[in-house]
């Protein structure tokens, strides 16, 4: 029983570009000579010599992000994709949570369903005749199970498919993100499957984006990156590594964005009486700059012209967000009692942070310019964005200016 | 030989897969008949309308001077329709069950292998109706229903292969569905089953005698119609076409088969 699980030896795996692109070849194509795609660059290299051993009892998780190859590692693994090089030994009865319910047929009831996918999952109907109500139950379908799968909700669908794979009693079970399904009491139902599963030695090996549960309950964390192990060990320090490079790499996009001027996602209203025409971000001297290190001083500075002067106060303001749209901050020449008097029709206001100690990230501003009660004269949300950088690690949104005495 | 290695593994998986073949012939089946008034007689709905339209066409206004005419034709419909069915489900079966192919791990031969055994089930059902209208008709099959076996067998194993390389090939070449259309419906009407062979001049007859599916519907006929003994050579030869045709029809299976997943 100490052999390994799951053997991967080499293994490597292509798309075909056509595939992918769900452009297929037709038969007048193939007659009329048409659509010849040329023999170089007409497969993506999806994993490329991936050598791998699961040992028995073991519980691993898959991080890496979209398209590095997670779910198709998966679907190997699980026999739906064979290898196009390499070999790969599953050494056990293996259970897939990989498409939950993938074969329930809408017009059957739920018990007819759960035969037949127990039957596609390889059980027999007596075993299935026995752990019928165990699955129901689990499932908490007990007063659905009668009804067409049609009139069921996708959680309950989900849910109907988890229960039966669970049930199959594999001794190595793929998870596909699938934690997320359902409402939360079912989650707390899956965590504990997962528990149970752990407890009775078995080998789980299930890729998720939930950082959280690979810290938890895995014994080993593998970083898949453009299709290669990058690395893999011990949880907590390889998912250090994988958002270190998440976040370098967010950057390098940014900086990419930043390159070509494109335009961020971002909406603008107001009646523009005063319109703000330029936004720019400033160092401390004045240069242009978009990535500030910590703790540099970072300006906004917004140019307006008006069109038509109005009878209110105007209040200019700035917010600055998280992409997650969290508000870090944000203030305004009214809540700050700073008087904005417009003599001039064109002129510039500057927003000047002395000490920018907002954390490692990239941030959208929002500027506006408006009337004391807040009617709107043009308003520029997400129109701008910068990054911050810094050595120091820490969490939250901003850094509080602080020290650490100690007496130890 | 390789081909033939094979195909023996993936007899024996077949085996090893009875039970989800019979699962998924059973769901076939009441999907079929579940959800609808008549249920089970809807199946029997269409060929008896074509029956009764061709017998319109054929012996009210061409009028084809042919003893029970109706029944004739009937004797050949029905098989008939058990294959062309089977062909045009079947071509879509690996296409529209994407989420089986991509889920378990089963043979996907079972697949196109479910539509053609529901159709021939469903094929069996209607044999009932069919010796209710022969008996109506004074038409009384005897000893050569002996045979009905041997011929199902060949046309069994004939449209099992042409399945399982269309329903493959139909991955890779998804306008197959509509040409097969338009080929069954030519083929249907170069096969003797609205008329009788003796229709047809000397000079044609390679249409019926080249033709697999031609020979079969003479064959129900003598069983059903006629009362005699079918040509024992030409079933012996048709039965060896039908295995002939299901080892290329598995090899060019096989030959699509790893790309499935990937191309659904």
């Amino acid at each position: 029983m100490s052999e390994a699980a799951i053997e991967l030896d080499h293994v490597s795996k292509r798309f075909k570009r056509t595939v992918l692109k769900s452009n297929y070849v037709t038969l007048k194509d193939l007659i009329l000579r048409k659509r010849r795609i040329p023999k170089k660059g007409r497969y993506i290299e999806v994993l490329d010599d991936i050598s791998l051993t699961v040992p028995r009892g073991k519980t691993i998780g898959i991080i890496g992000k979209n398209g590095s190859g997670k779910s198709t590692l998966l679907k190997l693994i699980a026999g739906i994709y064979r290898p196009d090089s390499g070999t790969i030994k599953v050494n056990g009865k293996l259970s897939s949570l990989i498409e939950l319910g993938a074969g329930f047929h809408p017009e059957f009831t739920g018990r007819e369903n759960v035969y037949i996918n127990g039957i596609l999952l390889g059980l027999t109907k007596q075993q299935i005749r026995e752990r019928f109500d165990r699955i129901v139950r689990f499932a908490e379908l007990e007063d659905f199970i009668d009804m067409p799968v049609r009139t069921y909700s996708s959680g309950m669908y989900m849910r109907l498919g988890f229960s039966v794979a669970v049930h199959v009693d594999p001794e190595i079970l793929l998870i596909d993100e699938v934690l997320a399904v359902g409402d939360e009491s079912f989650g707390h139902k899956c965590k504990e499957v997962i528990r149970q599963f752990r407890a009775a030695m078995k080998t789980i090996v299930m890729v998720t984006h939930d950082m959280s549960a690979v810290e938890k309950w895995c014994d080993e964390a593998i970083w898949l990156n453009k299709g290669e192990v990058a690395d893999r060990g011990e949880p907590r320090r390889i998912i250090d590594r994988y958002r270190e490079n998440v976040r370098a790499d967010e950057e390098k996009t940014f900086e990419a964005a930043h390159d070509v001027g494109m335009n961020l996602m971002g909406k603008r209203w107001g009646d523009r009486r005063i319109e703000i025409s330029d936004i720019r971000l400033l160092t401390g001297e004045g240069e242009e700059q978009s990535i500030y290190t910590l703790g540099e001083p970072t300006v906004v500075e917004i140019s307006y012209r008006v069109h038509e002067r109005p009878a209110q106060p105007v209040v200019f303001g700035v917010g600055v967000f998280s992409p997650d749209n969290i508000c870090c901050y944000g203030t305004n020449t009214d809540i700050e009692k700073v008087p904005v008097i417009l003599e001039k029709d064109e002129g510039t206001v500057r927003f000047i942070i002395k000490e920018n100690l907002l954390i490692e990230g990239t941030y959208f501003l929002d500027v506006a310019v408006h009337a004391e009660d807040g009617y709107p004269f043009d308003y520029l949300q997400h129109q701008t964005a910068f990054a911050v950088r810094s050595n120091i690690k820490d969490v939250g949104i901003c850094r509080l200016p602080h020290t650490w005495e100690l007496d130890t | 030989m390789a081909v033939l290695k094979t195909l023996a593994l993936d007899v024996r998986d077949l085996y090893k897969y009875r039970v989800l073949i019979w699962t998924l012939v059973v769901k076939e089946l009441k999907l079929r008949y579940r959800g609808s008034v008549l249920g089970f007689f809807w199946s029997f709905l269409n060929p008896l309308l074509l029956m009764a339209v061709y017998a319109l066409v054929f012996s009210v206004y061409m009028r084809i001077q042919m003893e029970h005419y109706p029944v004739f034709m009937f004797c050949g419909l029905l098989p008939w329709i058990w294959f062309s069915a089977s062909l045009l489900e079947g071509v879509n079966s690996i296409v529209g069950r994407g989420d089986l192919i991509t889920k378990a791990f089963f043979p996907p031969q079972i697949l196109p292998m479910v539509t053609l055994l529901s159709n021939l089930i469903n094929f069996l059902l209607s044999l009932p109706i069919l010796f209710i209208f022969l008996w109506a008709s004074h038409v009384i099959p005897g000893w050569p229903l002996v045979f009905l076996p041997l011929v199902l067998l060949a046309q069994l194993f004939f449209t099992l292969g042409l399945v399982l390389a269309l329903s493959a090939m139909n991955v890779h070449f998804r306008d197959l569905t509509h040409i097969l259309g338009n080929v069954l419906t030519l083929w249907f009407f170069v096969c003797p089953i609205i008329y009788p062979l003796k229709q047809i001049p000397e000079r044609f007859r390679f249409l019926v005698d080249l033709n697999p599916m031609g020979l079969m519907t003479l064959m129900y006929q003598d069983i059903f119609f006629y009362n005699r003994f079918p040509d024992i050579k030409i079933l012996g030869a048709l039965l060896a076409l039908g295995v002939v045709i299901v080892v290329i029809g598995n090899a060019i299976f096989n030959a699509y088969r790893e790309s499935f997943a990937e191309e659904i």
